[in-house]
């Protein structure tokens, strides 16, 4: 009975409390998101009342927030570039990923290497001179602009991820494959690729989440106010000089972030094993 | 039957090497990444060396003055404190993910209810948008409605509020906090998949030996996640190193430079005062760091 009793307590200090720290952590900031951006803005900023919680909940700031700026166009513009560019990156990493992890070709090794460390070259080093390279493609201040420079560090980011996946995968299908007729590409179409889905899928999401959270590039390249991207929009566009319209500025975080949480909800598996597995391989 | 032909081919046996079928097909393969990475990383990084070399300004081209713009940045005081600073948040908030996502990993590697919607929920914030989540953070330190000192004051904490992005000390403090909120899960996520390879046998056998909890970490569970955690610990120290979104919406590199750090300096530098030359210096500044996170771990993962 109290070996019982030991066991629970054991359980509570050694587990639940701290886990409860952990996540009190990581998740208030979110709460406080939540909750700012349903709050009118007297509640918003009354010192008297309890802050952690709503009295009057109301939608004032999403109103606000949908009648007065571009927050659908720039939804949009994330959307178009998120998606175009973890696509080409998919593409573009499924062909290196499957040559580096299975044909042998001189400088094959070197060009693995290449891959790695492009992988792990901060944007932050090369964002100033990619600023002219952009405007000399005449693509400055426009949404292209970020089309083609975030296959940057996604490509190496695919490319990587994915060799791990095609290594896993037996040779034996797909030179069946190719014995009864199929080429080289055909094999790797129609038979190394579908047993790789989870892989694909998990780097074209992860490349998403990238380009929806960029932010040094697109704070660069693009200062019109309608091409912007959320994640830039939202703090340059609605913080006016020292004027800080917080329950708006909340709301707008939401919508922008909603989306990739949404993405993540639905494919959380993958994200956790994807994760992991190249956490292992990395 | 491609193998077969080339076989015939006549060609020098080098030249062969490159002709053949797989060959080809690999280069085919690779062309658009490898295109991808001459034209918008490779050549972007010597015209970073190139601008560096010169005193170009906004609108001009500005001329040829060999290493001037480091020499004088050396000598600069606001650039040797953004040196400090740097190493500041980066040995800080690395320490801080590497203790806490050991710690993390651990307790989630444990049998509970609901486990994969806790680490899903403890992911969240390494997902969403870190310019938007940070502007959360930055609310939740507002001098006046601050709710991180509203919930202190509260609890009984502290007994005056904390001027936590007014103070050149409390600045770093928040910086780094918020950091390592960002971070923390995929310290915590990578940890947990390399204890998720530790043989249970191990520490069963230890129990049988009669070792503790403590030891069991210090001799098997500390030992066989080394190498995850030099990896991760690596990847993170040349990115927090570069970082600049949350130091730019949180502090701007205020209050009087205290939080200002290589990539908040070089924008302000290069695109806020126009001074590119010297902008391309500052930036260039991180590269000995990335050189130097790129020989340890080709060195450790070639060791492995």
């Amino acid at each position: 009975m109290s070996r019982k009793r030991f066991r629970i307590v054991r359980r509570i200090f050694g587990l639940y409390l701290p886990l409860a720290a952990f996540l009190f952590f990581a998740l208030f900031p979110f709460y406080w998101m939540l909750i700012s951006s349903f709050k009118g803005n007297p509640e918003l900023y009354n010192l008297q009342a309890n802050r952690l919680w709503i009295t009057h909940p109301t939608l004032e700031q999403f109103q606000e927030l949908f009648a007065r700026t571009a927050v659908l166009q720039w939804l949009w513009n994330s959307f178009f570039v998120s998606f175009l560019t973890s696509m080409i990156s998919m593409t573009f990493g499924i062909m290196a990923g499957y040559a580096l992890a299975r044909l042998r070709f001189p400088g094959a090794q070197a060009f693995g290497l290449a891959t790695f460390v492009t992988y792990l070259v901060p944007t932050t080093l090369i964002f100033i001179p990619l600023a002219s390279v952009v405007q000399a493609l005449g693509l400055s201040n426009s949404i292209w602009s970020l089309v083609v420079t975030y296959p940057t560090f996604l490509v190496p980011f695919c490319t990587w991820m994915l060799i791990a996946y095609f290594k896993s995968i037996p040779r034996d299908m797909e030179e069946c494959a190719m014995i009864d007729g199929c080429g080289r590409i055909g094999a790797m179409v129609r038979i190394v690729l579908p047993m790789a889905i989870p892989g694909v899928v998990f780097s074209g999401m992860f490349s998403f989440t990238l380009s929806w959270n960029e932010f040094v590039y697109a704070l660069t390249f693009i200062s019109t106010t309608t091409h912007k991207t959320m994640s830039v929009a939202v703090p340059t566009e609605l913080i006016r000089g020292d004027a800080y319209f917080w329950g708006e500025l909340m709301a707008a975080s939401l919508v922008g972030s909603v989306p990739v949480a949404l993405l993540y909800s639905f494919f959380m598996d993958y994200f956790v094993s994807g994760l992991t597995a190249g956490a292992l391989k990395g | 039957m491609s193998i077969a032909r080339a076989e015939r081919l006549p060609a020098r046996p080098w030249a062969a090497r490159f002709v053949k079928p797989e060959a080809l097909t690999g280069y085919g393969l690779i062309s658009p990444a490898v295109f991808l990475m001459l034209v918008l990383l490779a050549y972007p990084f010597v015209l970073a060396v190139s601008i560096s070399l010169t005193d170009r300004v906004l609108g001009e081209p500005g001329k040829f003055v060999w290493l001037e713009n480091f020499l004088k940045l050396l000598q600069d005081s606001l650039f040797r404190q953004t040196v400090w600073n740097s190493f500041v948040y980066t040995l800080s908030t690395v320490f801080l993910k590497m203790v806490l996502g050991i710690v993390l990993a651990l307790l989630l590697n444990q049998e509970m209810p609901y486990r994969n919607l806790v680490r899903g929920a403890l992911l969240l914030p390494w997902i969403v948008p870190t310019s938007l989540s940070v502007l959360t953070w930055l609310w939740m330190f507002d001098s006046l409605f601050s709710v991180v000192n509203y919930i202190l004051l509260g609890l009984g904490l502290i007994s005056k509020k904390i001027p936590w992005l007014g103070d050149p000390f409390w600045a770093m403090v928040s910086v780094v906090i918020v950091n390592t909120w960002r971070g923390l899960p995929f310290f915590a996520v990578s940890f947990l998949a390399g204890l998720m390879t530790i043989p249970r046998e191990l520490y069963e056998a230890a129990e049988t030996d009669g070792a503790r909890a403590p030891r069991q970490f210090w001799h098997i569970t500390l030992p066989l996640l080394q190498p995850v955690i030099a990896v991760v610990v690596l990847f993170s120290t040349i990115w927090t190193f570069a970082d600049f979104q949350i130091v730019y919406i949180l502090t701007h590199g205020g209050p009087i430079n205290a939080t200002q750090i290589f990539a908040t300096m070089a924008y302000d530098v290069a695109l806020v005062a126009g001074r590119i030359g010297e902008g391309s210096a500052i930036s260039l500044f991180l590269f000995p760091a990335l050189l130097v996170v790129i020989i340890l771990l080709l060195r450790y993962l070639r060791r492995e």
